[in-house]
């Protein structure tokens, strides 16, 4: 068994999956000397806290009272079986979860600790700082891809210069890992490019209105392994800067790319919940839980 | 321990031709085909059949007044003189009338009820719509002529008055008179159009939500993950995708508005003017002029009528045709995935 979790070691900080591990990657860098201070203003995450979190749709429920602290700066993984909610929390976490017309939900989401429930709270506002990635890629296909990475700014009305609208166009095609590829071509529509570069293309847009917190639904199930390891790069070159929320099925996946794992698990009949959560090596390495031992192994699921 | 293939050898290439399947479907779908299929192609023929007819009934007509026909604007069979350019302007006049009031209504009710409306109104607001189309014309005449027409003609005189240094708000009256002429307010193209613009509304917004509706529900969702209102995500998703269902549906009620007959013809006074100015009282269209004069027409007068009614075939025929395949083309083409 020991030799089965072998396999998942999570990868160095500094990302390359094909290079020698050069520093370990436990305990985690200190976070507040590893943010990035070249960028034009100092970003940094925000921390969000889901507080007993349960979710129905209709008189169904998907969720039951979980709770789970996503630190700043860092990437947390949630993974599972289908079904088990995770997509359904993730879509609470910025209020995605409302849009479904049978879906209620209780519980407090707090970021840097307000509850972004709370009355009063806007929910543009909230969904501004909240960002999202969905599972597939959806950039929208009229608009060029320059137009793209700034809709984010011209929906919520945020005024820009021309200078500074460039300037955010190649920072944030840079930190998507997006702009040597594009730069001479900003003017084509957005639904010229291939798949991983169109969900590129969608980080950088999410990118652009400076979140503090991105959700990553499933971000790579659609791409290519090429483009996969595109996308995880780019989670490692940003989770500096934004705290960073995936679902993910492949289980290398979160392996390599995440810091904390929250593992789902809804057995027959039964809401969704959280099994167990911690760090990734943990609960990829010594699972407290049978079940994660036998989700992470590959036994089930 | 894999398998290494050969390269293909020639004269294997040679032999490497499609097989031919066996087509053979069942007598049950090959039945169904063939009724669908008749069904199918007997409408096209009734179709033809009309516009043949109608073409055939106007060869007459063309051979006695040529292109005079579409230029004269008169409509005096005891003269001989029988002409439709004053009365396909003033069709298009009545049709322009009514989309300029139906499109801006029929526009923001598909919002509402594709964007904006709760689950629970939806399927009442849309029955509500579907019933507006089920008012028959004659109905919605009536309404334009005893209701609307007495508060219509002060809307016009309003127009005329503070607008009325455009052409197309003037009428022949002088606004600012103490009493002003009502009569010269009344009868209108304007007031014709409004009634016309009820009868197209309910076309052109089932048009425009049936379009809006089928947005994709991801660049919804990317729209409102950036931090969008609801109205933001309508103007960057929803409008630039049903843009085709936009001028489809309008275009679907243009070809209705200049076919529409009763309503016209009760609201309406006949007049056979060349003139672009729909407040003002007297007009004429295509299906009027056919409806009021067909009673009284001698045999040549009757094929003039047809006549008449041919071109306004094929015009509402090719705008249809357009419009179908605008709208088509928002459905299939418009979808990146």
């Amino acid at each position: 068994m020991s030799s089965a979790v072998e396999g998942y070691a999570p990868q160095p900080p500094a990302y390359d999956p094909y290079a020698a591990p050069s520093t370990p990657m436990f305990p985690p860098p200190a976070m507040a000397g590893a943010r990035g201070t070249d960028q034009l203003q100092v970003l940094s995450g925000g921390t969000l806290e889901a507080r007993a979190i349960s979710a129905w749709f209709g008189s169904n429920k998907v969720l039951e009272r979980v709770s789970l602290t996503m630190p700043a700066n860092t990437v947390t993984a949630l993974i599972g079986p289908s079904g088990c909610g995770k997509s359904t929390f993730l879509r609470i976490l910025n209020r995605m979860h409302e849009l479904i017309g049978s879906a209620q939900l209780n519980g407090e989401v707090l970021l840097d600790g307000q509850d972004i429930y709370a009355a009063g709270h806007r929910i543009t506002e909230t969904r501004k700082r909240i960002g999202m990635v969905f599972q597939k890629p959806n950039p929208f296909p009229a608009m060029s891809i320059a137009d793209n990475v700034t809709a984010g700014l011209k929906l919520t009305g945020t005024k820009v210069s021309r200078s500074e609208r460039e300037a955010l166009i190649e920072r944030s095609l840079s930190r998507a890992g997006l702009w040597k590829e594009v730069k001479d071509r900003l003017k084509e529509p957005g639904a010229a490019l291939s798949g991983g570069q169109q969900q590129r293309l969608c980080i950088a847009r999410s990118l652009a209105v400076e979140p503090e917190v991105l959700l990553m639904d499933e971000p790579c199930s659609a791409l290519d392994p090429t483009s996969t390891r595109r996308v995880e790069e780019t989670i490692h070159e940003i989770r500096e800067q934004v705290t960073i929320v995936i679902v993910t099925h492949n289980m290398q996946q979160a392996a390599r790319v995440s810091q904390q794992c929250a593992f789902f698990l809804a057995e027959m009949g039964t809401p969704g919940g959280i099994v167990e959560s911690g760090a990734t090596e943990q609960i990829f390495n010594e699972p407290r839980d049978p079940r994660t031992a036998d989700y992470v192994n590959g036994r089930f699921g | 321990m894999t398998v290494l293939l050969d390269p293909p050898s020639s004269p294997d290439n040679q032999q490497d031709r499609p097989r031919t399947l066996d087509p053979a479907a069942p007598t049950s779908d090959k039945v169904f085909h063939g009724v669908t299929l008749s069904i199918g192609v007997i409408v096209l023929v009734i179709m033809g059949a009309i516009g043949v007819f109608l073409g055939i009934q106007s060869i007459p007509t063309f051979q006695r007044y040529g292109w005079g026909f579409f230029v004269e604007s008169q409509w005096q069979p005891e003269k001989d003189i029988l002409g439709i350019s004053s009365v396909l302007l003033g069709t298009f006049t009545i049709a322009l009338v009514a989309l300029a009031i139906a499109f801006p209504l029929a526009l923001s009710t598909a919002i509402y009820i594709s964007e904006f409306a709760p689950s629970r109104i939806k399927s009442f607001l849309v029955s509500m719509i579907d019933l507006m189309a089920a008012v028959p014309s004659i109905i919605w005449g009536l309404w334009g002529f005893f209701l609307i027409q007495p508060k219509a003609i002060h809307i016009a005189h309003w127009l005329h008055t503070h607008l009325g240094f455009i052409p197309f708000f003037q009428v022949d009256t002088d606004p600012d008179a103490a009493t002003w002429a009502q009569s010269r307010y009344a009868a209108s193209a304007f007031i014709a159009g409004i009634a016309v613009a009820m009868m197209v509304l309910p076309m052109a917004a089932a048009v425009m939500r049936q379009v809006f509706s089928q947005a994709p529900a991801g660049e919804r969702e990317a729209a409102l993950a950036l931090g969008s209102t609801r109205w933001g995500m309508v103007r960057t998703v929803v409008l630039p995708f049903g843009r085709g269902g936009i001028i489809g549906g309008t275009m679907l009620s243009l070809g209705r508005a200049l076919g529409e007959t009763i309503a016209v013809v009760l609201i309406i006074s006949p007049a056979f003017d060349i003139k672009f100015r729909p407040l003002e009282v007297g007009s004429e269209s295509v299906s009027a002029l056919i409806a009021g004069r067909f009673g009284e027409a001698t045999s040549n007068q009757l094929k003039a009528l047809l006549t008449a009614g041919f071109v306004l075939f094929v015009i509402t025929l090719i705008i249809n045709t357009l419009a179908a395949m605008i709208v088509s083309r928002s459905r299939s083409g418009a979808l990146t995935d």
